[in-house]
């Protein structure tokens, strides 16, 4: 065996234990996936059997299908850009010298390390009818009763609320990071030649700041799509399917129903949409970005 | 009317002054060498002057007009930084003209000044460069286009040199000196490099914990030290100074302190070329022998104290030889070891 060959030969096998976890519970259930979607779901007595794009055809025809796409449509472009303008926003402040920084800084990522579960719990309680938090503050100014989760018109905005108080911290640290690795002297300079802080941030921080953005939106179109914990705590879907979102259909599909192909189905779309973005960002946007 | 001036400016960290009742005024049209070793407040002072700090107390008049309280785009000045500042994803083009854009200069005078102020410093063909793809040395020519397409009266320098190599800093050195002469402008240099200081400017401020050592031009300083601490920092190398009693010991000939200046509180000092190798002089052990071609320098150790003697040509002189040092009183500088201030210099 030559030292190539060898060589060769450990990496492989240093590659092995990752590439193995990897393939197990990534690879394969995604291509599993694929294959299911073109079979019946599996019953008692019905064996599964190869339907071709029957489960397609059946997922076109499903209205809630279609509601829990457009509810996914509007909860990304709720949450994204405002948890990101946010998340610089929180970012460039606690940049500054100003005091108790580290403080403010924690308190921002604060939501991002709290469980899931317990923070929709708190904001079930903000949104409670008549003695919730926000009810009650709305009453001190004599403004009229809602329920905030329980009415179609409002539940998606409550969800997204919420969304984006958690996110908006996640993302600071990013920037907070890639803010301190610029040299406050590129803002000195632009003082000097008079730039005010608005003209030197879209001229001189925002487009340094691309990478970390570019980075940032990807991950917040994951977190969109992927977007179930709080579902499940606060509104289960509900009032009428107006908080499903994708991956929520698809568990209630799979585990409630038990219509496992169909799930699988489900899937393999969300699979397309969140390939299409990653390909369509990495892609498209890279090209027009900074990179040092 | 001076074209820069400080009156008693005071910048204070809390409890720490940084800078401490500093005054003095820059000539129009001079190079102004801010000197100091690193902490001594140069840089802040250069930044109080820019308005990127806020003084504590005291005023700063630029062109008679004071600009204490004013921000830095009102000032009337252009500043090159240590690490240039240099916009990293736009193009050195952009980059010169950031400021005119920012002013809202019309497109044709911002073109004009772009090729002029190129023209001036060879960036012609590097207009479509990004900063990374250039090397230090052009880097810092970007920079200084962006002073000049200002056309600021003052310009603010903060240690431009110091991260360019020695090769390419004495090129820089004439080329800054040559630019403003040429253009006129007022420049208030900062350094810790005290060759730097004394072959481009005018006048050297040397500064040393937040105050003001020592104000003139380099060869006021290289001849008239006021204390022992300019005398120690300025020169290549730096003159030697050792307590007169600690000398005496060692029973060599040695000058007596001036008439007034009592002989437990005396230093003396003596430039390098003026220490003498003679027999019978102070004794002393050579630690460092340094030959520098046209001249040898000798390091050389009396009584615990350090002595350079410049020899011109080669010395035949070994490491750990004992060899006498002659402090000729022609050349001595005297000073008062409690107040450090020189009592008396050699005519």
């Amino acid at each position: 065996m030559s030292a190539y060959q060898r060589a060769t030969l450990h990496g492989w096998l240093l590659l092995l234990p990752a590439m193995v976890f990897l393939a197990l519970f990534t690879h394969w259930p995604a291509v599993a996936s694929i294959i299911e979607s073109f079979y019946s779901t599996p019953r008692a007595r019905r064996p599964s059997r190869f339907v071709g794009l029957d489960n397609y055809e059946g997922m076109i025809a499903d209205p809630v299908f279609w509601r829990a796409l457009t509810n996914n449509f509007w909860f990304a472009i709720g949450t994204i850009p405002l948890s990101i303008g946010l998340a610089i926003l929180m970012a460039i402040w606690v940049n500054d010298r100003i005091k108790g920084q580290s403080l403010v800084r924690m308190a921002y990522f604060t939501p991002t390390i709290l469980p899931m579960i317990a923070v929709a719990n708190i904001w079930l309680f903000f949104f409670t009818p008549q003695y919730g938090l926000i009810e009650q503050i709305i009453g001190i100014f004599g403004g009229s009763a809602t329920n905030w989760l329980g009415s179609k018109e409002t539940a998606l905005y409550a969800v997204i609320i919420v969304a984006i108080w958690k996110e908006a911290g996640f993302f600071m640290i990013f920037y907070l990071a890639a803010l301190q690795g610029i040299s406050p002297s590129l803002g000195e300079a632009a003082a000097i030649e008079g730039a005010s802080r608005w003209y030197y941030f879209r001229r001189v921080l925002f487009p340094l700041l691309m990478p970390t953005t570019l980075f940032v939106l990807i991950n917040a179109m994951i977190n969109a799509f992927r977007m179930v914990d709080h579902i499940v705590v606060m509104t289960r879907g509900g009032p009428d399917n107006a908080t499903t979102l994708l991956l929520f259909y698809i568990y209630q599909v799979g585990f409630s129903f038990w219509d496992t192909a169909y799930a699988a189905t489900l899937t393999c779309v969300l699979l397309a949409i969140l390939a299409i973005m990653a390909l369509v960002q990495y892609g498209w946007l890279e090209r027009r970005i900074h990179y040092r | 009317m001076a074209a820069v001036e400080l009156r008693d400016v005071t910048k204070a960290w809390g409890e720490a002054l940084a800078v401490n009742a500093v005054s003095f005024s820059v000539s129009e049209g001079h190079l102004v060498a801010l000197l100091g070793p690193s902490g001594c407040g140069k840089s802040t002072t250069l930044r109080l002057i820019a308005g990127l700090e806020e003084a504590t107390a005291g005023r700063i008049h630029i062109a008679g007009k004071d600009v204490t309280d004013a921000p830095p785009v009102g000032r009337g000045i252009s500043m090159v930084f240590q690490n240039y500042a240099l916009f990293p994803h736009l193009s050195v083009a952009e980059n010169i003209i950031f400021g005119l854009k920012v002013r809202a200069v019309g497109r044709a005078e911002r073109d004009e000044r772009l090729k002029e102020a190129a023209a001036i410093l060879g960036l012609e063909k590097l207009l479509d460069r990004k900063p990374s793809q250039l090397s230090g040395g052009q880097q810092q020519r970007v920079a200084l286009g962006r002073a000049i397409v200002a056309r600021s009266p003052v310009c603010l320098m903060d240690e431009p040199l110091s991260n360019l190599d020695a090769q390419l800093r004495v090129e820089m050195r004439r080329e800054i000196r040559d630019l403003q002469r040429r253009l006129g402008i007022t420049m208030v240099y900062v350094t810790h490099d005290q060759i730097e200081a004394m072959t481009m400017a005018d006048q050297v401020i040397l500064m040393r914990d937040g105050q003001i050592e020592q104000n003139g031009p380099p060869a006021m300083l290289y001849d008239q030290p006021a204390t022992m601490f300019v005398a120690r920092f300025v020169g290549t190398p730096p003159m030697s100074v050792a307590p007169w009693s600690i000398l005496n010991t060692t029973g060599g000939v040695l000058p007596y302190p001036p008439h007034g200046l009592s002989p437990e509180v005396a230093a003396i000092g003596v430039r390098a070329e003026h220490v003498e190798i003679s027999e019978g002089g102070l004794p002393a052990e050579v630690i460092a022998v340094e030959y520098l071609g046209a001249e040898t320098l000798i390091e050389a150790n009396v009584a615990g104290e350090r002595f350079i003697v410049r020899k011109s040509g080669k010395v035949s002189v070994g490491r750990g030889e004992r060899i006498g040092l002659h402090l000729p009183a022609t050349s001595a500088y005297w000073f008062d070891l409690g107040s450090g201030r020189v009592v008396n210099t050699p005519q």
